[in-house]
């Protein structure tokens, strides 16, 4: 008993460290990491990989298959496609990571005050019960609508429909650590409100707030990839995966390397972005690992 | 009562173990966490293993019962008989044909142990329905034998309750029933009393040795508790970091222990005979409450409304340097006093004068600057420190708070942990690097860092051993000494509470019945309730540190 204690207790960072090596979490999560690690590289040095101006339009280069000119081809307009889709892997992942991180920093904040005090409880927790009975994609595409096609509306049109999820689940942390005698005793060692919620309670949350992140940054760029495929996403001046699959869908007989190539992409990033974070939930919560297996 | 004084040397053997060794994992570099253990027990015996937390004394009652966690513990040596046969020789398979049928297991926490989404009644039944070929009404004429015979209230009613609507006595009961329903050999008690309030205790113990008479059964009984072991044991085994140090007579035992660590740990037991009575200074009560109450309404919209009264009536003042207990069984409304004294919850009803001024309404930022003077010590040493923050951060949190400069609060949190015993490089560590009685000398340390008035300790030794106990208590006492600083004490302990208080305050039901001097209120009782608590203390004929029988 004593020693799941410790190890509980151990910090988070080194927790997470150790699960890294391979011969501790099987070749999954190592091969996952290393895939994800590639994507980021790639975009991250898009400009330098790039091999033409993706917005750079040749009529007479139309839909043309793979050569050594194009790697991939060319679309609809003429523009390298290989090019457009390592730059769009930047607006991507760009998107999905700042949705996880407005996503967990309002949720955070609204979930902390809703577990914390009661009245407020209340009508938070009403309010986005009403924002998750409402189809998340439908407030997205309405969201697009209201503010215009741009990476910043896009953000906010993905982030708001995950901030109720992250609320519910920062609420039950912290409905079980405010019990804890801890709390308690800093409420009787005089401590203010905001050091209770943030020094004490806070990094309770930490631990399932980095496993939701993961899902959130993956179901992020799928999000935008399926706003942009409906053709309520970013104006196809700036490539993303999903404005570029949505742009191949009426070439596909022509060039279906348009759809598969962004599409694969995407699948092997999202995939990977899983796996690390249900190896990030095994690290964190060994409990969940025991119940699976 | 008197010590049991049977001899069994005539009865058979039923459970004998013999160089028992067990160990952590399979290539593990720890030492073995029984290192060769041998006792036994004999038909209509009951043995007591007696040690503190980690003395090994639970594993050795999963092991018999073939129970040790897979893959984390094992058994790499010895025997374990039961009735001429080695269990540890069986497959899981012939080891789940003996359980319940020769061998039988009560736990500590009967809530858990049983199932809270079926029926007790049917729960018992299981256990026939695995092992004998009995129609239904034969089945159900035996369970409802049983559950007479561990004497439940209204049985057909219980037969047909769930675990919730039954009371931790009850719960408990039934787990004995269905031990007992197939009249195991043996009998394995793992501290099946300690979560229960005293006078539960005292009739789940009565209850044990009189199904043990009617039925023969060898009972191996585990327990920390010295004075439970007096109240039971036919035989004793003292255990300490997987050894068994000392066997015998529970005569020899108490009379004449021969190991040291025995001895020390019957001087550890608190003695019910309340300490000298210090002269009262007559000085200005630092804390005074008036007719304090705290009722708890629930519902309101939609919901019907309810009301708990969880104290009412609760009128004590308090001098510097004494020490107030207040004692009573589980939902006597002792902890729902003190958290309104700390002003963490809000009473409904009468007065806290705090050095004259009436603190029971203040809002938050009016009950700040009093907050200090009002310190808290809590039950749970594991919890009630941060377990992310280092000692250093934890010491420093109220006077940081009060806006004393870091260099002066950690010069402080350094004294203080002298005082309390602790090394200096204690507080660059965590809490998890430290043991249970540790911990709470660095709570208490944490509670005086504010120098405060008044410090609430609430049951802040139950959860510690007993010889961690005794040190914690002396601790208590060398702080009042040198700073003069009021306690209340909370305990459902009698026994601590006469090694500690001033006065005593016992509540039921919310409700104070008695109160006075603690030797008034512990040897001359006046209320009911009060001399049922003091009949309910096991082993209370006993004068452990004299090795001798109290004369009253």
């Amino acid at each position: 008993m004593n020693t799941s204690r410790s190890a509980a207790d151990k910090p988070l960072t080194l927790r997470l460290l150790s699960q890294i090596s391979p011969s501790h979490t099987g070749f999954g999560p190592f091969i996952a990491a290393i895939m994800l690690l590639a994507v980021v590289l790639v975009t991250i040095f898009s400009p330098w990989i790039a091999t033409h101006d993706p917005l750079a339009m040749d009529p007479l280069m139309r839909l043309k298959p793979p050569s050594e000119e194009h790697i991939l081809g060319t679309d609809g307009f003429g523009r390298d496609l290989f090019s457009r889709m390592v730059l769009g892997g930047r607006i991507s992942l760009l998107i999905g990571l700042c949705a996880a991180v407005v996503a967990l920093g309002f949720g955070i904040l609204i979930g902390l005050v809703a577990g914390y005090f009661r009245i407020a409880d209340a009508i938070i927790m009403r309010a986005m019960d009403a924002l998750m009975a409402m189809p998340s994609i439908l407030i997205a595409i309405a969201l697009v609508a209201l503010n215009g096609p741009s990476i910043g509306s896009v953000i906010m049109a993905i982030t708001i429909p995950e901030v109720p999820r992250v609320v519910r689940l920062v609420r039950s942390v912290v409905l079980t650590a405010r019990e804890e005698p801890y709390v308690e005793a800093a409420l009787a060692l005089g401590s203010s409100t905001p050091k209770i919620l943030f020094q004490h309670l806070l990094p309770n949350t930490m631990a399932p707030m980095i496993v939701q992140g993961t899902y959130i940054v993956a179901s992020a760029i799928l999000t935008e990839a399926l706003l942009s495929f409906l053709g309520a996403g970013i104006s196809t001046e700036i490539p993303t995966w999903g404005n570029i699959m949505a742009e191949g869908r009426q070439y596909f007989r022509i060039n279906p390397g348009i759809i598969l190539w962004p599409g694969l992409l995407l699948t092997i990033c999202v995939l990977s972005i899983n796996l690390i974070g249900d190896a990030a939930r095994d690290a964190l919560d060994p409990r969940m690992k025991k119940r699976e297996a | 009562m008197e010590l049991r004084n049977k001899d069994f040397s005539a009865e058979p053997i039923v459970l004998e173990i013999k160089d028992l060794v067990v160990e952590v994992g399979s290539k593990s570099v720890l030492p073995p966490i029984l290192k060769g253990i041998s006792f036994d027990i004999r038909h209509g015996e009951t043995v007591c293993l007696v040690g503190e937390s980690g003395s090994g004394k639970s594993v050795t009652s999963l092991a018999t019962m073939g129970l040790l966690p897979k893959d984390a513990l094992k058994v790499r040596g010895g025997e374990i008989r039961l009735k001429g046969e080695n269990l540890v020789t069986l497959s899981p398979g012939q080891m789940k044909q003996r359980r319940a049928r020769d061998l039988a297991m009560i736990f500590q926490e009967p809530m858990t142990a049983l199932n809270p989404v079926l029926k007790v009644g049917a729960q018992i039944m299981e256990v026939l329905d695995l092992h004998t070929r009995l129609s239904a009404s034969e089945k159900r004429a035996k369970v409802i034998d049983i559950m007479e015979q561990v004497h439940l209230p209204d049985v057909e009613r219980i037969f047909e309750s769930y675990p919730h609507q039954l009371s931790g006595g009850q719960r408990q009961r039934i787990m004995i029933a269905m031990a007992l329903i197939l009249e195991p050999a043996l009998l394995i008690a793992d501290e099946p009393t300690t979560a229960l309030d005293v006078t539960t205790q005292k009739q789940i113990l009565s209850l044990i040795a009189e199904l043990q008479e009617k039925h023969g059964t060898a009972v191996l009984f585990i327990t920390h508790d010295m004075g439970v072991v007096a109240e039971i044991a036919d035989r004793v085994c003292v255990m300490r970091h997987g050894e068994i140090l000392e066997t015998g007579t529970i005569r020899q035992v108490l009379e004449e222990p021969r190991h040291d660590y025995t001895k020390k740990l019957l001087s550890a037991v608190p003695s019910l005979i309340p300490r000298e009575p210090r002269p009262d200074a007559g000085a200005t009560p630092v804390l005074v409450t008036k007719d304090l109450g705290k009722t708890y309404r629930s519902g309101g919209f939609l919901a019907k409304k309810s009301e708990v009264r969880a104290s009412y009536g609760v009128n004590f003042d308090l001098s510097p340097g004494r020490t107030l207990g207040i004692v009573g069984e589980s939902g006597s409304g002792k902890t729902t006093v003190a958290r309104s004294i700390m002003r963490l919850i809000e009473p409904t009803e009468g007065q806290i004068l705090l050095e004259g001024d009436d603190i029971a309404h203040l809002s938050t930022s009016a009950m700040k600057p009093k907050r200090k003077k009002l310190q808290v010590v809590f039950q749970d040493p594991f919890r009630s420190l941060n377990p992310r923050w280092t000692i250093a951060r934890s010491l420093t949190e109220g006077p940081l708070n009060y806006g004393v400069p870091y260099a002066e609060a950690i010069a402080e949190a350094k004294r203080l942990l002298q005082i309390v015993s602790l090394p200096e490089d204690a507080l660059k560590r965590y809490p998890h690097q430290f043991s249970g009685g540790q911990r709470q000398r660095i709570a208490i340390a944490r509670a005086v860092m504010l120098r405060p008035d008044v410090l609430v300790a609430d049951e802040a030794v139950s959860a510690l051993d007993v010889s961690v106990q005794a040190q914690v208590l002396d601790l208590l006492d060398e702080l009042q000494r040198q700073t003069g600083i009021a306690i209340i004490f909370i305990t459902h302990d009698l026994r601590v509470a006469a090694q500690i208080c001033d006065e005593v305050l016992v509540m039921k039901r919310g409700e104070v019945v008695e109160q006075g001097p603690a030797g008034q209120v512990l040897h001359a009782p006046q209320h009911e309730y009060t001399r049922a608590l003091i009949n309910a203390a096991p082993g209370r004929f006993w004068d452990f540190a004299a090795h001798k029988p109290l004369v009253a």
